[in-house]
């Protein structure tokens, strides 16, 4: 298939290099092993294939036919229409990486937006054009720290309130980095995490502190105080947002922050069971040519014209190579593309609008679930998008339950955090109406044995 | 040229009060908040919804994309993007779901992922993948690392050094190095093969593994491969292919029936999937039994084997000795689908088909250019080629204003400056879903422009002339450092 | 290219220049040629730092290549030079004067023995061309 040669032109081609037959071009192939039998079924049209792709996603219970109550690093919000008008267009989707900024200006000029709108975002001065996701920037940033101290400093101070999964990615990245080592305090509970605690752990050997904000559980803290703690032990301060908090949250530019990392999956980019999403990552000024990563530039052209370029590439590897900041090659450019089209099209009020519902509801939800007999919502400070709610039986059953009446229940914390007891995440956003939070209430309740058939 | 290309940013284009959506009013009532913890602020635009649609339709004229034209881009497989993907990528069943469904309610996509680690296998020789890997890069650093991680396994703390030849592509080294390895180059013969003898030279104990990049980054497969797996097996080190190259593979030979034990691919060069400007692709990693317990995790895997009434059950699974998670879930699932559905149209045959045609194609725009071009590593080339934009009757010429002058005919520049082996380096690769009449057109604007570089060398210094916008001013660029509006 | 006679040379294209138990370090003009428009310098140490020959100094980035500078003597830091930090073009335009990067005391003296005069830099140079 996509094969446009007619046996005609074939010949034709074969005879002007001079050779018999395609086979022919693979004599530098051993013998032996040349042109093997793969056991796969035979090709299929494209009318066979949708058709087969549309049983297997038929299989699956999508989102769009459930009530969503699910979070913990991937959350469920509308995505408008034209933000996938948009990057369907072939120029965007079917461009390559734009080395040649004279015939790539619209992929450099939205990242340039979508740095500048990032950078807006967490009140940091730059950002680079973006990493895998939300772990890998952590752990981008714990590189970033080995570099910035010269391997002098080998621990990163990590908050338990940090996602479990971006805990695990940094010491895959981190483990063999000359000696790093990943530290997160032993917490069993969720008062535990706190900013005092992490200030008084912080020492001379620490060369990063990296925090959540809202953190895994939901709960948000102002940083200020710590920011200013580990400045004090010379130490950089990494927060791990979720952009959409920071539609009504203080940002942690504001708090003091070196670093912002964090999941921009919520701006535009459908869940997708786990990928492709966008690894945010943005710093102070002082620390932009440490970035790792893609970075585009405003300049000019040889005819006076604005324009933009892949720029600080001499740190890259394909320059540096062993000595390079990063072996990353690549940027989520699609859907750094749909971010920049999601911010730009909520803008300042709508960006407003959809953190304060998420936030309402939330709060709703949790006070709701909290006055159910037997659940307990163990959040006691400020929380956003997410809760931890305590159940009467383990979380398994009630999401089974749940799920018979079409509701995705919250996370189930019990085999990562044992010690909350049968704990359930419980994510509310804007998708989540009041009738959904009521009746998922309902369901938890045990309240609707009397209505079923 | 006095048109103006220019585009005002959406910041420039904010109008205040303006909002290119609205939510609901709320149904629940509003929530304290302590105001010590809300931002004081929020600097984004203001703009319509048909302000935004204008706006980044504008941009996207000025980009160049395979949809556009032809993008000879060595090392890149810039092939056709065929669009049912997009349609099942974006199916409701696929696109939304969430990562932490129970497995009960994602037993086609699970499928999915494990048919295609099931394809990758096959294709490949190899018993064992991992879908993990968000890029190319990564899958190679995935790589690196289940050798670094099988080497401490047996207690072999001594195996440090990482051999790469001085073809190899960047990442190889940089991955290398973020695995703990110190990097040794090993150099290349004069027919573009690995030297035997210099690689002897490095076989020792403190060997954990070689990099191989096959076909090489000149596009030439390795007549000595089988000697070159076998003498780092035989002092003890691991064989890592570099799957960038895969396109030249596919039916054509197995990597692991060659001596490789790890492999990584690119979906988005070999499997179709859109570049997407930069990304986001897919670095799947296949390896051999014995590196399998290395792998970077989740795997889909079946739980539960069929029974007469039900089918398998299919979940999640982290392999025993595993290197651990390299993203928050379980990979680029949507960059999947469209490979998935790429792999179902071509079937076993049509695999082999893609190899054969990209090499077709290749060798033939090489035998029409290398007369003109001089190439510096002539035989039969597999998927690509790189010929060296140095000629001594003009010496003010190089591979840039040849890559620059292409623009002006309407074609996307090769990749240049790469190998490093090659100084002007114009590395070609045009695929197999080019058509004759596309690689001709080609081949007449390199004919063109070779002239051009003898006759008239200064209409190549100052192109291009016919692009939206002119060469850029990189210095100034990297010295002002304006990365935001 | 330009060689400043009375300086020593390393074989990573520094130069030395010493005064008794003082020694001023820089990157030579064919380095500065190699890399062409220089955009950024970062000095990594400061004054103070005691530094072994060979430790790194700093890095010098122009757009197509980066490049760690390393001490080619040992001692202690006793400036490093603003002026190169905040205008980088000043290594283009004159790498053995105002562009110099560290200066170094050393109250033992400075180990040359591994650094090349003037015309034996030259000669190492011209075989790379």
């Amino acid at each position: 298939m996509f094969i446009p040669h007619s046996p005609a032109e074939r010949e034709e081609m074969l005879a002007s290099i001079g050779v018999k037959s395609i086979e022919d071009l693979f004599e530098a192939v051993p013998k032996a092993q040349r042109f093997p039998r793969l056991d796969l079924l035979p090709g299929l049209t494209e009318m066979e294939t949708a058709a087969q792709l549309k049983e297997m996603a038929e299989a699956n219970f999508s989102l769009e036919d459930a009530s969503c109550f699910l979070g913990a690093g991937a959350y469920r919000h509308y995505i408008p229409a034209a933000i996938d008008n948009l990057i369907s267009r072939g120029e965007f989707y079917t461009a390559y990486t734009p080395y040649q900024p004279e015939i790539s200006q619209g992929t450099l000029q939205a990242i340039f937006e979508y740095q500048s709108l990032i950078a807006r975002l967490t009140g940091m001065d730059v950002s680079n054009a973006s990493h895998y996701d939300g772990a890998t920037s952590c752990a981008e940033a714990g590189i970033l720290a080995y570099h910035q101290y010269r391997g002098k400093r080998k621990r990163i101070l990590v908050s338990a309130g940090l996602h479990p999964h971006y805990q695990a990615v940094m010491r895959t990245y981190l483990q063999d980095f000359d000696g790093m080592r990943i530290d997160v305090p032993e917490t069993v509970s969720l008062d535990e995490i706190n900013p005092r605690r992490l200030a008084e752990m912080t020492d001379d050997s620490t060369a990063m502190v990296v925090v959540q904000y809202p953190d895994f559980f939901g709960q948000v803290h102002d940083f200020t105080e710590l920011a200013a703690a580990v400045h004090a032990k010379g130490a950089l301060f990494c927060v791990c947002v979720n952009p959409i908090a920071l539609g009504l949250l203080k940002t942690p530019g504001e708090m003091g922050a070196d670093v912002v990392v964090g999941e921009g999956q919520p701006l535009g980019i459908p869940p997708a069971m786990g990928g492709p999403y966008l690894g945010l990552f943005a710093t102070r000024k002082e620390l932009a040519r440490k970035m790792s990563g893609r970075i585009v530039g405003e300049t000019v052209d040889n005819r006076g014209q604005k324009g933009y370029v892949l720029t600080l590439t001499a740190r890259e590897q394909h320059i540096r190579r062993e000595k390079a900041t990063s072996n990353i090659c690549s940027n989520q450019g699609l859907n750094a593309l749909a971010a920049a089209i999601y911010l730009s099209l909520l803008g300042k009020e709508g960006l407003r609008s959809v953190a304060r519902l998420c936030y309402d509801k939330a709060h709703y939800a949790a006070a709701k679930i909290g006055s159910i007999p037997g659940f307990k919502v163990l959040n006691s400070g400020t929380f956003f998008h997410e809760f931890v709610v305590v159940c009467p039986e383990p979380v398994v059953a009630f999401n089974e339950h749940l799920l018979h009446h079409s509701i995705l229940g919250g996370y189930d914390l019990s085999s990562d955090w044992p010690s909350l007891g049968n704990a359930m995440l419980v994510a509310v956003t804007e998708m989540n109406s009041k009738e959904d939070i009521d009746n998922f209430c309902h369901v938890l309740a045990g309240d609707d044995h009397d209505h079923e058939a | 040229m006095t048109t103006k290309h220019e585009q005002p940013t959406v910041f420039e284009l904010s109008s205040t009060g303006r909002a290119g959506f609205r939510f609901p009013q709320p149904d629940v009532p509003s929530a304290e908040l302590d105001p010590a913890l809300e931002r004081s602020d929020l600097p984004m635009p203001e703009l319509s919804e048909l302000d935004v649609v204008r706006h980044f339709t504008l941009l996207s004229e000025l980009n160049y994309a395979v949809d556009l034209g032809f993008y000879p881009l060595g090392s890149c497989t810039m092939k056709y993007n065929p669009k049912i993907c997009e349609r099942t990528a974006r199916m409701p069943g696929f696109s939304q779901l969430h990562p932490a469904q129970p497995i009960e309610t994602l037993q086609g996509a699970l499928l999915l992922v494990y048919e295609m680690q099931d394809i990758l296998q096959k294709v490949s020789g190899f018993t064992a993948g991992s879908l993990t890997p968000a890029a190319g890069a990564q899958g190679e650093f995935c790589g690196v690392k289940m050798i670094a991680a099988y080497h401490a396994d047996r207690k072999n703390d001594r195996r440090k050094v990482m051999l790469i030849p001085d073809s190899a592509h960047g990442t190889n080294p940089a991955s290398s190095v973020m695995s703990g390895f110190t990097v040794k180059p090993v150099p290349t013969d004069a027919r573009g093969n690995i030297d035997l003898d210099g690689l002897r030279a490095l076989c020792n104990e403190d060997l954990a593994g070689i990099m191989i990049t096959n076909p090489n980054t000149l596009g030439l497969f390795d007549e000595n491969i089988d000697q070159v797996t076998g003498l780092i097996h035989q002092a003890g080190g691991l064989v890592y292919g570099d799957g960038a190259n895969m396109n030249a593979l596919l039916g054509v030979v197995k990597p692991a029936e060659l001596g490789f034990d790890v492999l990584h691919f690119n979906l988005h060069k070999t499997f179709a999937t859109p570049h997407g400007g930069g990304g986001p692709g897919a670095g799947a990693v296949v390896c051999t039994d014995t590196l399998a317990p290395f792998l970077p995790g989740p795997l889909a895997a079946v739980l539960e084997p069929a029974t007469e009434e039900l089918p398998p059950l299919y979940g999640w699974k982290m392999p025993e000795k595993s290197i651990g998670r390299v993203g928050a879930f379980s990979g680029h699932f949507a960059v999947i689908v469209r490979a998935y559905t790429y792999c179902l149209m071509q079937g076993a045959d049509g695999m082999r088909r893609i190899a054969e045609h990209a090499a077709l194609n290749a060798n033939y725009l090489m035998h029409a250019l290398k007369n003109a071009y001089p190439l510096p590593y002539d035989r039969t080339c597999m998927h690509e080629f790189v010929l060296d934009a140095k000629w001594e009757d003009a010496p003010g010429v190089r591979a840039l204003d040849v890559a620059k002058r292409l623009m002006d005919y309407k074609f996307h520049p090769p990749t240049n400056y790469f190998p490093l082996i090659v100084h002007e380096a114009l590395m070609i690769e045009p695929t197999e879903t080019e058509s004759k009449q596309t690689l001709d057109a080609f081949i007449e604007a390199m004919l063109a422009i070779a002239r051009e570089a003898h006759e008239q060398p200064e209409l190549l210094h100052g192109a291009p002339f016919t692009t939206p916008f002119g060469r850029m001013d990189e210095v100034k660029a990297a010295k002002d450092l304006k990365l935001t509006a | 290219m330009d060689i400043n006679p009375k300086f020593l040379y390393s074989k990573n294209d520094e130069w030395v220049e010493i005064d008794g138990k003082t020694a001023v370090i820089g990157i030579t003009d064919y380095a500065q040629n190699a890399l062409s428009d220089i955009v950024f310098v970062e000095i990594s140490v400061s004054e103070g730092d005691e530094l072994e020959a060979s430790d790194l100094i700093g890095t010098v980035e122009s757009v197509k290549a980066a490049s760690d500078v390393y001490t080619p003597v040992s001692g202690r830091v006793t400036a490093a030079n603003e002026a190169a930090v905040d205008k980088p073009e000043i290594l283009n335009t004159d790498p053995f004067g105002i562009a110099w990067l560290v200066k170094l005391e050393n109250e033992d003296g400075f180990d040359t023995s591994d650094l090349m005069d003037a015309a034996a830099y030259q000669a190492y140079c011209e075989q790379r061309e």
